[in-house]
């Protein structure tokens, strides 16, 4: 058998991969725990039509769908915190709103159907050496930020009010977290693609919690499972030439099905 | 602990509050002094809660004004010095994957600011006060695996690891088993009058807290009693209470 690493797209790609599923957890546990699921979803949404710019503009796409996206989840925050709307409301107005944006610019120039369906559900053989640079210097920051908030987001998730009685900025901590989300789901479009980000950034996470441990045993868990999904997806993608960002997600759902037999014994 | 008995803790000024058209507080004045048990009751709708979230900086008060500590709401920020411990049953999720260390760890998050982690001075103090609760045993479990009585005592913890000058509590014992009230009154009562922490208990059961506390107030939009809970039930203000149509549901268990 071929071994996959002689090659340097596979090599790259895992290297991303690896990043993303490290990073992943680590925002997607504050998602599941504050029932923001959808956020993540809509953000994902968002970042095709930064993709869809920089492809129209022949920049480096990753660049512009974080710009795209850390702008549009700030503007999402403000309006779901000004309660002009529901929350809901935004981002179903951000959703559908920024799919047609997508799909209007994408019938704007005609030439780029082919490198879409990459970027709709992931394609790790084309990274770049910037797309690495990019992912492991976006995905450190979130880390260190989050690391460096972590006891501030517990408390807001579990009890906001409480956190905000006792003198936490619940509201900029809310627009700090949102940008960390939006700037977690852009970089894992090489690897899962837009569509399949959310289940990335939450099913690992919602099948650690099924072992009922504390939180950072919780994150721990989630990222074992999301390093060994992006791994066999990548693996699976190489011999059998399958969707990796496919394979990854259903690699997740069926470690969820492991955890709900291993736990219900009890 | 020595308690300065004159020293306000808490003053509220002619406040009021609408929600909209629906005026809820209407010219509300009283004072909480350091060492005081305060129970604060009326009906539901009266304003018992919109009360504590004007006083907790949560909603800001349209006429009136509060301090707290001797200094306006606008400009306090020393909110290490004032506990709040909400309604079990709202105030969080049982699946939630968090260790009772980690809750009472959450109290100190405005003593110590952004970014802080925890020395061992603070992990001392986190132990004391799941002693003083009698919940050190129960310092790993995670939250979701205790009684509701058990997870309001975590929560009391949480509220005193800061050392504060001021409890406020918001009928902390809704949705928990009789046995554990009587021991979680028990707790309230010892924090009082041993480390002469300023207490306002909110409620709708005014058989429990006319035995509890030194102190009540009945809101129902106005502030229609302040005294001693005994002047209260003595029968002299009733006839006034019910007139304006306060009624309690007075529970015999």
């Amino acid at each position: 058998m071929t071994n996959p690493f002689i090659y340097d797209f596979i090599t790259r790609g895992t290297i991303a991969g690896i990043i993303i599923a490290i990073v992943a957890p680590v925002i997607g546990v504050f998602l599941v725990l504050r029932r923001y699921s959808m956020i993540a979803d809509t953000l994902a949404h968002v970042s095709l039509s930064g993709v869809a710019i920089g492809l129209l503009l022949k920049i480096n796409p990753l660049l512009t769908a974080i710009a795209t996206t850390v702008v549009s989840s700030v503007i999402i925050e403000k309006l779901r915190s000004s309660k002009r709307v529901y929350g809901e409301s935004a981002l179903a107005l951000f959703l559908s709103g920024s799919l047609a944006f997508a799909v209007v610019l994408i019938s704007l120039s005609r030439g780029f159907n082919a490198s879409l369906f990459s970027f709709l559900f992931g394609s790790i053989a084309t990274v770049t050496n910037i797309d690495i640079m990019t992912v492991g210097f976006t995905g450190a920051l979130v880390f260190l930020t989050v690391s460096l908030l972590y006891k501030e987001l517990v408390y807001i998730s579990f009890d906001e009010e409480s956190a905000k009685v006792s003198g936490i900025k619940t509201n900029s901590l809310n627009i700090i977290f949102i940008a960390l989300t939006a700037l977690t789901i852009s970089i894992s479009i090489p690897v899962v693609g837009v569509l399949l980000i959310s289940a990335l950034l939450t099913i690992p996470v919602i099948t650690a919690m099924q072992f009922r441990r504390a939180l950072i045993p919780t994150i721990i868990i989630a990222q074992a499972i999301s390093v060994c999904s992006v791994m066999l997806g990548i693996l699976t993608s190489f011999y059998l030439n399958l969707s990796p960002g496919g394979i990854i997600v259903l690699t997740t759902i069926f470690f969820f099905f492991i955890a709900q037999i291993l736990t219900s014994k009890a | 602990m020595s308690v300065e008995t004159n020293k306000i803790i808490v003053s509220v000024n002619n406040l009021s509050y609408s929600y909209g058209n629906n005026q809820v507080l209407k010219d509300i004045n009283f004072d909480i002094h350091s060492g005081d048990y305060v129970g604060i009751i009326g009906p539901n709708g009266g304003g018992k809660t919109t009360l504590v979230k004007l006083i907790l900086g949560i909603l800001q008060p349209q006429t009136g004004n509060i301090s707290i500590l001797g200094k306006p709401l606008a400009n306090f920020s020393e909110w290490s010095k004032v506990g709040f411990v909400a309604q079990r049953a709202t105030s969080f999720d049982p699946k939630f994957p968090v260790t009772v260390f980690d809750v009472v760890a959450m109290g100190l998050a405005s003593k110590k600011g952004l970014f802080y982690g925890l020395t061992n001075t603070d992990k001392k103090a986190i132990d004391k006060s799941l002693d003083s609760v009698q919940m050190l045993d129960f310092k790993n479990q995670l939250i979701g695996n205790l009684s509701g009585g058990q997870q309001q005592r975590v929560f009391i913890a949480r509220s005193i690891v800061s050392d504060p000058e001021i409890i406020i509590l918001d009928e902390p014992t809704a949705g928990v088993d009789i046995r554990s009230q009587e021991e979680f009154y028990k707790i309230l009562k010892r924090l009082n009058q041993e480390l002469g922490i300023t207490l306002v208990l909110v409620s709708h059961d005014i058989d429990v807290i006319t035995n509890e506390v030194t102190e009540l107030l009945c809101v129902n939009q106005k502030l229609v009693y302040h005294g001693t809970p005994k002047g209260f039930t003595s029968g002299k203000h009733s006839d006034e209470l019910y007139s304006k149509s306060v009624k309690f549901v007075v529970h015999r268990h």
